[in-house]
């Protein structure tokens, strides 16, 4: 039984990954670039979510909507202003100028907050549970957030294929300069990709910030994690960071339960193993 | 007299240092097609990447219905009605016969063109439409191409080797099609290697050659003998 419990944490932690990672996965399927800040962006969004619950004095729950539209709408204006003029047949750039974007970050936050750890306080909600069969209960948060995030990532599959701008972000993904050529601003394509990569992102941190504690520099650990997801999971593609979210969730929870001090450790072993066998992910790109 | 749908002076254009046109002008009535004739090198496809505004081009040379083209972006180019199929059809790949049409009309100009004309065009395609790009034949993908152009309601189609690599008899489909399309509304330039249909299709035509224009005329008169000595530059 307490296997089985630890698998269940760990499917509801690794819907949370795959949320924090499919932004990353969506900017780098479109753009080509990766974007180093995406872990501080996540940070970013829970800090933000914290000032505003302490200060409204509501759950951090209350203030997601707003929480997610002003990161949201950073993402656009950051894309359009600055990380446009960056792109190029050379990667390198972009990469070098969200890294910046990083190191600023960090510690923007820690004049701001101090380098305390801290979590985002959920209330009464976060004690309760349903015993789904003897001996294993499933957190009603946890399971909340997981539908949460898991309808955030159809939402976006959706809008991706079935949508008008879902089809711009794809054609300026295949071939930037015809889409152009067919009256397509990709810059402005570009900048509501990212906008809605922040918006996830921004989801992302505020649950990650109810599960366990964060920090300013705990945003390149958020990176890392993300990163693992879309490589177990294929890059680029949306079901697949669902599949590596879940993956390296589970690992995760398997492997503390072999030992507390093997969580981490077994999400890597599992990446590397992944690398070696099946380099183009459990799930190759859907369509391409 | 009307207003030329393009008029072309003095253009000169550069990839980087090096100069790919030198000093061309032209022009091209509403409803007329201009063949563009000229060795591999000649300055055709830079030509007509400087028209849809890929390439920057220099200021006043080109005129689009008496609008100069100068500081307009690749989309402005294409909103105002200039649309392009590119060299190597260059479709969408991830997308389906469907949507690479749909983009195609996203500049939302109003006009005859929509997916059923498309489809009324080249029926080949009805059963294609969900299809993605790849797994077409090379005409499908042509005839998607063009349709591709064609919705977003242009009156100048720029059109860049529509017949290279595929098959005879689909190259006659692809040129009947061509006929319907241009007409009073849509002038055109064309871009063809076979010098004999480059003549047959156009009104006029443009020999150009290491960046000059070396010959240029009436189609119907074209002396064949002068426009093989101007495309290889053999001096009778």
């Amino acid at each position: 039984m307490i296997w089985v419990n630890a698998l269940v944490q760990g499917l509801l932690l690794g819907g949370i990954y795959a949320l924090a990672a499919s932004g990353l996965a969506l900017v780098f399927g479109v753009m080509r670039i990766i974007n180093m800040a995406h872990g501080d962006i996540i940070v970013v969004a829970a800090f933000l979510a914290q000032v505003l619950a302490v200060g409204l004095g509501v759950s951090p729950f209350v203030v997601a909507v707003p929480v997610v539209l002003i990161v949201a709408a950073a993402g656009y204006w950051l894309q359009r202003l600055l990380v446009n003029r960056a792109l190029g047949h050379d990667p390198l750039p972009a990469l070098i100028m969200t890294f910046g974007l990083s190191i600023i970050l960090q510690n923007v936050l820690l004049s701001l907050f101090s380098a305390d750890s801290r979590r985002l306080d959920a209330g009464p909600l976060a004690d309760l549970s349903l015993a789904v069969m003897p001996g294993v209960a499933v957190g009603v948060l946890p399971l909340a957030m997981f539908g949460v995030a898991v309808l955030a990532l159809v939402g976006l599959q959706w809008v991706f294929f079935h949508t008008a701008a879902g089809r711009a972000f794809r054609a300026s993904a295949d071939d930037a300069e015809i889409a152009r050529v067919m009256g397509l601003d990709t810059n402005h394509v570009y900048a509501l990709v990212t906008s809605i990569a922040f918006g996830l992102a921004a989801l992302s941190g505020i649950f990650m910030g109810v599960y366990g504690s964060f920090d300013p520099f705990i945003g390149p650990s958020r990176l890392i994690f993300a990163f693992e997801v879309i490589v177990i999971g294929g890059m680029g593609s949306i079901y697949g960071a669902l599949m590596g979210g879940i993956l390296l969730g589970v690992s995760q929870a398997l492997g503390a339960q072999i030992n507390p001090q093997f969580q981490q450790l077994a999400g890597h072993l599992v990446f590397l193993a992944v690398i070696v066998l099946h380099p183009q992910g459990v799930l190759a790109r859907s369509k391409a | 007299m009307t207003e030329p749908r393009l008029s072309v002076s003095g253009l000169s254009s550069f990839y980087g240092g090096f100069q790919a046109l030198f000093d061309v002008s032209f022009s091209i009535a509403p409803g007329a097609v201009l063949a563009l004739i000229g060795a591999n090198g000649a300055g055709k496809t830079t030509l007509l990447k400087t028209l849809a505004g890929v390439l920057r081009p220099p200021a006043r040379s080109i005129h689009h219905n008496g609008a100069c083209l100068a500081s307009r972006t690749p989309a402005e180019t294409t909103r105002a009605g200039v649309a392009v199929v590119p060299e190597g059809r260059r479709l969408f790949a991830s997308l389906s016969v469907e949507e690479n049409l749909l983009i195609g009309a996203q500049v939302k100009r109003p006009g005859p063109w929509t997916l059923e004309a498309v489809y009324a065009l080249f029926p080949a395609l009805v059963q294609r439409r969900h299809h993605l790009g790849p797994q077409l034949s090379g005409g499908q993908q042509q005839m998607v191409a063009i349709g591709r152009a064609l919705m977003a309601n242009p009156d100048l189609l720029l059109l860049d080797e529509l017949s290279l690599g595929l098959a005879p008899v689909v190259i006659e489909e692809i040129y009947r099609a061509f006929r319907q399309i241009v007409g009073p509304g849509v002038s055109a330039i064309l871009v063809e290697q076979d010098i004999n249909r480059a003549l047959s299709v156009s009104d006029q035509f443009l020999c150009l050659r290491a960046g000059k224009v070396v010959l240029s005329g009436d189609s119907r008169t074209a002396d064949q003998a002068a426009i093989i000595d101007a495309y290889f530059g053999v001096h009778a």
